[in-house]
């Protein structure tokens, strides 16, 4: 799960991917839907309070983008930021035993789902107001030009967070001043409950960073690979000095938009769908298969370390104990 | 018939300003729309252009000179064959004249007592016998931040007009020519979108200035100040902070009307997460500003464009800061506490001169920083003198004041004559009027009349 180098060669249509980083790329899809699962478990469970929006069905968006990260890079994102984190290299037990509010938690207990952080990782949130990490994420890759270095920064949001008036302001500044960030639109189709067709003018929202002079393009966030050769390209871009890129990653998120959605805007056929035809970890594993790359005792192998790493964050999210009463009062200023 | 040209209003704050330069001499002729001199506001040059057309008869205001009046006549336009000598019967029309403060009290005091001793305290924030030289609050705070910028090269300037236009307000005038293009960043007009992106760039290690051209357009910018800069340090555990200025104008210049005259003091005050700074005096701006920008936390720093080009001694110290969370007794007093900060000062300080003639010895606060605030100086005051008045330009329902009140009753009940009475702005979206705009903002009256309740005189 930890960040790797972009390859030297300028990424070809479609990626000359390893065997090994096939794999991996299984493993971490596979972490984040079962890790996924598990957090929905602890919730009907009452484990899990408050607001907590699942992942489940976008796993191939944030494992292709981190594909091509190297060291340094930063990443930053909305309230439905679980699957960032994993991808990142974050420890699961630290994002599980904060979901359930424990003093093991990434932010002791006092952010929960939407607001975690690790600058070790370089993740800069889980944020929980609807666009506010893109001029956040600008100002990460700012301060990466400011300070000389060729680190870029990924700056996801959905296509609800795409009608943001905060949105544009930073497309005008980041090409004006050349910032190193990939505006990564993680278009799910839906903003909460609202279809993208009743919400936004256009259906292709990558195309409005044209009027800023920002290319961008569109992705097929079902296919790892697709995103991962997206993500070279976009890398290479910003890494040169070239200024920001949009990526438009076509996803779908197979859950309700927080665990209190009961998802009535959409037909229950329409999910099963995409389940059974574009699965993203389905994808791989038939890859894996019919390229000879994995038997099915193999895979079946990595399912059960997962289920196992998973099932540790959750015992270790239930026997954190809560933070110390004095935390109230900790952390407010420096 | 000859036309007297009278010195312009150039700015809402300008009462009067240096005529850099003639650009026409006598007996030239004058077109409507010429530019015919530059003339220096307290905040940047201006070219003056002719409204009438004539000759120039007299230039009745050298070349040079400072301090002239808005409304002064600088020269005379005459007409063909009329001599400037034979001046004009005409009089400029003058701007109605200011309408007189508050009433007058309708019954003198039944006996006058007699005045007190004023015992200015000295500053506690440097050494007694520290040089020191008179800087107007502009330049004070221009000096803070160039001294920090020159000390941390993490530390850059962003906002609107801050660079190349050199600042709306003049304060960042030089900077850019300092430190150059990439420290000293002009920025669109986005404040929401700038704000983010210097929050963002705080998170990635920088120590940005954001400069709001007045905090009334910081409204845009509400929810990166408040959600991202002030909460994230909770949000986080204590991993991640965010070490940024917010500053610039706040709460009403003059004739501005509603939209560009609010004192955001008490909002901002009520954040946890944020430190609150709002100076009076040239010294505080200096001190405090420095201290914000090496501060770890976000910093709202309040500043006021009336006190702009008001001066004031500043000590002469290569490294002077003044800390957060302690007032200043700016005169020491037996009859009544008189607390404030920022633009408030002013009318508190006026005040307690007024009340010194009366015989009622006031003692003066400027709390200086409301988050935190120096609970301790304020209560040990009204624990003396048993009274007290807040002075602030804002608005009365949950002020400073309000709370200060309630502090006060909480930890000072016993001591107290007479309750606490908070001197506010009125409760109104300030007029454009010029005599609505006075009964709008608090005055020194005000304070007096307030003072003098709790004194029960």
């Amino acid at each position: 799960m930890a960040t790797r180098k972009t390859p030297e060669t300028p990424a070809p249509k479609r990626p000359n991917v390893s065997k090994e980083e096939l794999l991996q790329y299984y493993r971490d899809m596979l972490l984040i839907r079962r890790f996924e699962e598990k957090a929905g478990q602890l919730y009907g469970m009452g484990l899990i309070g408050g607001f907590c929006h699942l992942y489940i069905g976008q796993e191939a968006v944030v494992v292709g983008l981190e594909a091509a990260a190297k060291e340094g890079d930063k990443r930053i994102t909305s309230y439905r930021d679980h699957g960032h984190m994993l991808a990142c290299g974050m420890d699961p037990k630290g994002v599980m035993a904060e979901l359930t509010g424990r003093e093991g938690g990434l932010s002791k207990g006092k952010g929960g789902s939407m607001h975690m952080f690790s600058k070790e990782k370089h993740f800069y949130g889980g944020h929980g107001i609807v666009g506010a990490q893109v001029p956040l994420g600008a100002g990460l890759a700012f301060a990466d030009k400011y300070l000389g270095n060729d680190n870029v920064t990924f700056a996801y949001f959905g296509d609800g967070a795409a009608n943001q008036g905060q949105v544009y302001e930073t497309f005008n500044m980041a090409a004006l001043w050349k910032l190193p960030v990939i505006f990564v639109i993680e278009n799910n189709q839906y903003a909460m409950g609202t279809a993208q067709k009743r919400s936004t003018s256009t259906p292709d929202i990558y195309t409005r960073g044209a009027a800023f002079g920002i290319p961008g393009e569109v992705v097929d966030g079902m296919d790892v690979l697709a995103v991962k050769a997206a993500s070279e390209k976009a890398v290479a871009h910003c890494r040169a000095g070239d200024g920001p890129y949009i990526l438009e990653v076509k996803t779908y998120r197979y859950r309700g938009h927080s665990m209190s959605d009961p998802a009535k805007y959409r037909s229950r056929e329409e999910v099963q769908k995409m389940r059974d035809e574009r699965d993203a970890i389905e994808n791989v594993r038939e890859l894996l298969l019919s390229g000879g790359h994995a038997t099915d005792d193999d895979l079946k192998s990595i399912d059960r370390e997962i289920k196992a790493v998973v099932n540790d964050s959750a015992e270790f999210a239930k026997t954190s104990p809560e933070p110390a009463l004095d935390e109230l009062w900790t952390d407010i200023t420096a | 018939m000859a036309t007297e040209v009278l010195m312009p209003a150039l700015s809402p704050t300008m009462e009067e300003g240096t005529l850099a330069k003639w650009l026409v001499k006598e007996g030239d002729t004058v077109t409507s729309g010429q530019i015919i001199a530059e003339i220096e506001t307290d905040k940047a040059t201006m070219e003056f252009e002719a409204v009438d057309e004539g000759t120039v008869g007299k230039l009745l205001v050298a070349e040079g000179a400072s301090g002239v009046k808005v409304n002064t006549p600088i020269m005379v336009l005459v007409e063909e064959g009329e001599s400037a000598d034979a001046l004009p019967a005409a009089k400029a029309e003058a701007a109605p004249a200011p309408q007189a403060d508050t009433p007058a009290p309708a019954s003198a005091p039944a006996q006058a007592a007699a005045p007190v001793e004023i015992v200015s305290k000295a500053s506690a924030d440097w050494p007694e016998g520290t040089e020191m030289k008179t800087m107007s609050v502009r330049e004070a705070l221009r000096e803070a931040m160039a001294e920090e910028m020159r000390a941390d090269e993490t530390v850059f300037l962003m906002g609107e007009e801050v660079g190349e236009y050199q600042g709306a307000y003049k304060v960042s005038q030089g900077l850019l020519d300092e430190f150059g293009a990439k420290r000293v960043l002009d920025t669109p007009i986005t404040e929401h979108g700038f704000t983010g992106i210097g929050v963002g760039a705080a998170f990635g290690g920088l120590r940005p200035i954001v400069e709001f051209m007045t905090f009334n357009f910081a409204m845009q910018a509400m929810d990166q100040i408040i959600n991202s800069a002030a909460k994230t340090l909770y949000m986080s555990g204590g991993q991640m902070g965010c070490p940024i200025v917010f500053r610039g104008a706040n709460g009403a210049a003059a004739r501005v009307a509603a939209q560009h005259s609010q004192d955001y003091a008490a909002w901002f005050a009520q954040i946890p997460g944020m430190r609150v700074v709002m100076p009076y005096s040239a010294a505080d701006a200096k001190g405090l500003l420095k201290t914000a920008i090496r501060d770890p936390n976000p910093v709202i720093f309040l500043e006021n464009e009336i006190l702009y080009g008001r001066s004031f001694e500043v000590p002469v110290l290569d490294d002077f800061t003044i800390p957060f969370g302690k007032a200043r007794i700016w005169r020491e007093g037996t009859d009544v506490t008189l607390v404030s900060f920022g633009i408030g000062m002013a009318h508190a300080l006026a005040a307690a001169d007024k009340l010194a003639e009366e015989g009622i010895s006031a003692e003066v606060i400027d709390l200086r920083t409301l988050r935190p605030i120096d609970y301790d100086t304020v209560l040990a005051s009204v624990m003396k003198t048993n009274r007290c008045v807040t002075v602030e330009e804002g608005w009365p329902v949950a002020s400073i004041g309000n709370h200060l009140s309630a502090v006060i009753m909480e930890r000072a009940f016993d001591y107290l004559d007479a309750p606490v009475i908070n001197c506010t702005g009125k409760d109104v979206p300030m007029p454009y009027a010029a005599n609505l705009e006075k009964l709008a903002l608090v005055t020194s009256d005000e304070v007096v009349a307030a003072a003098k309740r709790v004194c029960y005189r």
